[in-house]
């Protein structure tokens, strides 16, 4: 049987980075084919050269058997190919029928104007097949991360697509929904759509998927049947090489001194009554999908967005936190999740960054620079953090994105900051990065620093705190100590919403 | 949804407030005015502040497309006094009939607007730059081409019929209404639908709401930028044509300033400057709530220097009412 996608020797650079090396897929129709791989292995990027948003600089790629050229994202739907994005790629004022017709919107009798009455009929239709309880006029910015989500994959199937390619579809979705999913991916398996799944979520990859091929730093590894194949060997070809272990998840430190205490924060929709205290040398884990509100939570304490109430504590005291710099006074620090756009001056150099917080203790007269001073500062942190870089006057934007985060944290350790929040601090960086952040937040923790560390990655979750935290829309629904704590008990608090009733309808 | 309930959600839709606020304080100015002074009242008074708006209101309208997709053109007020000169020199130099001198307006408008946007979408040139070297370049070309003089259309006779003529009092003559505010209301009905109803316009807000989306949805992204800004060109081209004809001249020295006056018209109408958003009936009410503004302070003798500071006022408020609405 001719393979209804087969890619041959595709190579892909970016400026600094060669993000695929010769790489091969191939997908059967009526297949659904895992993608695996570790964060920055080229899942997506070699997804995206097939759905036309990147192109290749080498290789072949064969639809059917025919040699076929994929310019642009347009091609790849002329082709048969959809994709959902890792990313949501909606357009917030625009209606759900709007986002689901943006590009081929129907026209009416004049072929001037857009049929809307046909494209919300049509809309209902999908909707329909996808037994979804959504108004095809509602506005996109509107509806939750999760209806977002199913929104995507509306437009994806209303292309008729043969090869649906989802790149974590069910990051933000609750157990329900899954299932939904899987439902409607089996029904265009059985009408012989080929479907490329990317998931980080181990259990659905063994419910869902027939084969699995696996990346690893830009290379094809291996491709096997899923059923037959224990996924400790799968993890092994992902991983490929040593890693730092914790010793597992660590006692919960109980007896230390209470740093900080927040109660009964309230900000709008996003927080609702939430509680916390974090102890001296203690790393707390806040675990929960997309949108949870763990960020929103985050930014509040550290006064970045206004709340509506609540109380926070610095070991006993109350706190007025009424912006950054309040928060900062009182020695607490935020990573953002978003480096480049909150975190980092990417134009400018190493040092600079690393001092850009502290810029008053580095000046003369209250207004010149001591560079010396500041070299010196930057290159101790460098040195001790283990940061890569040709020298501190490198510009931060060339450095890689774990060294990067390196920085910020050094940003903040220049700070003398007691309490440390972490959002998504290995988001988007490679696996052996990864471990010398775990091992540098371990280090930290250890000399008496609070930290709260953010993450999506249950697995990860599990592995840094002592005690981990779980938000679901706003509200806190669980807590526990990581010892003895299972992904399974997470997801489930994870997904404990107040607005089940109405999320779908079967 | 019943209609009541439809009527009632459009009603009270965020949109439909601004608009109701931005009407409310229109009217609310009318009837201070008109307290204030009892001449503002009068027929020709209400004729003279309707024709001012003419002008203003068509640039706002070309800008309230090109804003709607995130983007800005700071050439329209140089670009319409363009327009003007090509018309003078196709009509006056050249001695062309009337219909090629109203073409070559909006052709050259179109064109000046293909070139912005070719600058903007092709040669990733940001909008505010793009269209502030366009505004200069266009600045230089008008006094150059009219040798810095006037170009007067004392051969054309229709030409002054387009904007000071009234073809609505020519039917009804108690309601003697220039063509300029009739082609400004043409203007507004036409944009609106096609902002409303068209492929065009639904691409108009995509791209001010997620240009990335739009992209990944395979929508050749860079030509319907072009071919907004072009759409705002040609419009500009029309204004062009409404001062010419109603000052009887091209006027190369005239035209900057008047892009501020009309983003300001597009901004009070509760377009958002970030895109994503905004209405064609919003910009005509910011542009009347402008002219009133003027008219009615000039009526009650205040000094053209505090008009202006009111003015500048008056913006910052209409901002600031947008921003309280959306954080609720």
């Amino acid at each position: 049987m001719t393979p209804l996608v087969s890619i041959q020797n595709l190579s892909k650079s970016f400026p600094g980075v060669r993000a695929l090396n010769d790489c091969r897929f191939e997908l059967l129709a009526g297949e659904v084919h895992a993608l695996m791989g570790e964060n920055g292995a080229g899942k997506s990027t070699l997804m995206k050269v097939l759905a036309g948003v990147y192109q290749k600089d080498e290789g072949e790629i064969r639809i059917d058997g025919q040699l076929v050229d994929i310019p642009n994202p347009r091609a790849a739907q002329a082709l048969g190919i959809g994709i959902i994005h890792q990313e949501l790629n909606l357009m917030n004022h625009r209606s759900v029928a709007q986002n689901i017709f943006i590009g081929r919107e129907p026209r009416g009798r004049s072929g001037v104007f857009i049929d809307t009455q046909k494209m919300e009929r049509d809309t209902r239709a999908i909707f329909e097949r996808l037994h979804l309880d959504l108004d095809p006029r509602t506005l996109v910015g509107d509806l939750t991360v999760a209806r977002q989500q199913m929104v995507e994959i509306a437009k994806a199937l209303s292309f008729d697509s043969r090869v649906l390619i989802m790149d974590e579809p069910t990051a933000a979705l609750n157990n329900a929904e899954i299932e939904d999913l899987f439902r409607i991916i089996r029904q265009l398996k059985s009408h012989g759509a080929g479907i490329v799944y990317i998931s980080h979520k181990m259990d659905e990859l063994k419910r869902i998927s027939d084969r699995a091929t696996v990346m690893r730093d830009g290379q094809y590894i291996a491709t096997v049947p899923t059923a037959t194949t224990s996924m400790e060997t799968i993890i092994s070809m992902m991983v490929g090489r040593a890693l730092f272990e914790s010793e597992g998840p660590m006692a919960p430190a109980m007896d230390h001194e209470v740093v900080l205490e927040v109660r009964h924060l309230n900000r709008g929709r996003t927080i609702k009554d939430v509680n916390f205290v974090v102890r001296k040398g203690e790393i707390l884990g806040f675990a929960g999908l997309m949108g949870a509100g763990r960020t929103e939570v985050a930014r509040a304490v550290f006064g970045a967005d206004k709340v509506d109430s609540g109380e926070i504590r610095v070991r006993g005291e109350m706190v007025p936190i009424h912006s950054p710099a309040d928060a900062v006074k009182r020695g607490i620090g935020y990573l953002s999740e978003d480096r480049k756009h909150f975190g980092l001056a990417t134009g400018m150099d190493v040092e600079s960054n690393i001092v850009l917080a502290t810029m008053r203790r580095f000046l003369s007269l209250g207004f010149f620079l001591k560079r010396p001073v500041i070299r010196e500062t930057a290159a101790r942190f460098v040195k001790q953090l283990g940061i890569k870089t040709p020298s501190v006057s490198q510009k931060v934007a060339l450095l890689s994105g774990g060294n990067q985060q390196k920085i910020v944290i050094a940003k903040w350790l220049v700070r003398d900051c007691e309490i440390l929040f972490f959002d998504e601090p290995t988001r988007g960086i490679d696996v052996g990065a990864k471990s010398e952040i775990y091992k540098l937040l371990h280090a930290l923790a250890e000399q008496g620093r609070a930290i709260v560390v953010i993450s999506s990655e249950l697995p990860e979750v599990l592995r840094l705190s002592h005690r981990i935290l779980v938000m679901c829309e706003g509200r806190v629904t669980g807590e526990m100590p990581a010892l003895g704590a299972t992904q399974e008990q997470i997801m489930q608090l994870a997904t404990q919403r107040e607005s089940m009733a109405n999320a779908v309808v079967h | 949804m019943s209609a009541y309930q439809r009527l009632k959600a459009s009603f009270f839709s965020p949109s439909t407030r601004q608009k109701l606020l931005a009407f409310g304080s229109l009217v609310g100015l009318m009837i201070f005015f008109s307290m204030a002074s009892p001449s503002f009242m009068q027929a020709d008074n209400m004729v003279g502040i309707l024709q001012a708006t003419a002008v203003n209101g068509v640039l706002a309208i070309a800008s309230t497309f090109v804003i709607i997709t995130g983007g800005i053109d700071l050439s329209v007020g140089t670009l319409m006094t363009f327009c003007a000169v090509m018309a003078g020199v196709f009509l006056t130099y050249w001695g062309l009939p009337f219909y090629v001198g109203v073409a070559a307006a909006i052709f050259f408008g179109a064109f000046s607007g293909f070139v912005s946007g070719v600058l903007i979408a092709k040669l990733k040139i940001p909008p505010f730059i793009a269209t502030l070297g366009m505004m200069l370049l266009l600045k230089g070309l008008s006094l150059v081409i009219s040798g810095t003089k006037p170009i007067y259309f004392n051969d054309t006779p229709e030409f002054p019929s387009i904007s000071q003529d009234s073809l609505i009092g020519y039917f009804l003559p108690d309601l003697p209404i220039p063509n300029a505010v009739l082609i400004l209301f043409v203007v507004a009905v036409l944009s609106s639908l096609v902002l409303n109803k068209t492929v065009l316009g639904s691409y108009t807000f995509a791209l001010g709401s997620n240009e990335e989306a739009v992209r990944l949805s395979g929508v050749n992204v860079d030509r319907w930028k072009i071919i907004i800004y072009s759409l705002g060109g040609a419009i500009c081209g029309i204004a062009g044509l409404l001062i010419a004809s109603r000052l009887n001249s091209a006027q190369p020295a005239l035209g900057q300033g008047y892009e501020l006056d009309a983003i300001a018209a597009v901004v009070i109408g509760g377009t958002s400057l970030s895109g994503g958003a905004g209405t064609i009936l919003g910009t005509i009410i910011g542009a009347f709530i402008m002219s009133v503004l003027t008219n009615g302070l000039r009526i009650m003798s205040v000094a053209q220097e505090w008009q202006t500071v009111v003015t500048g006022v008056i913006i910052i408020l209409a901002v600031y009412a947008d921003i309280l609405r959306k954080r609720k």
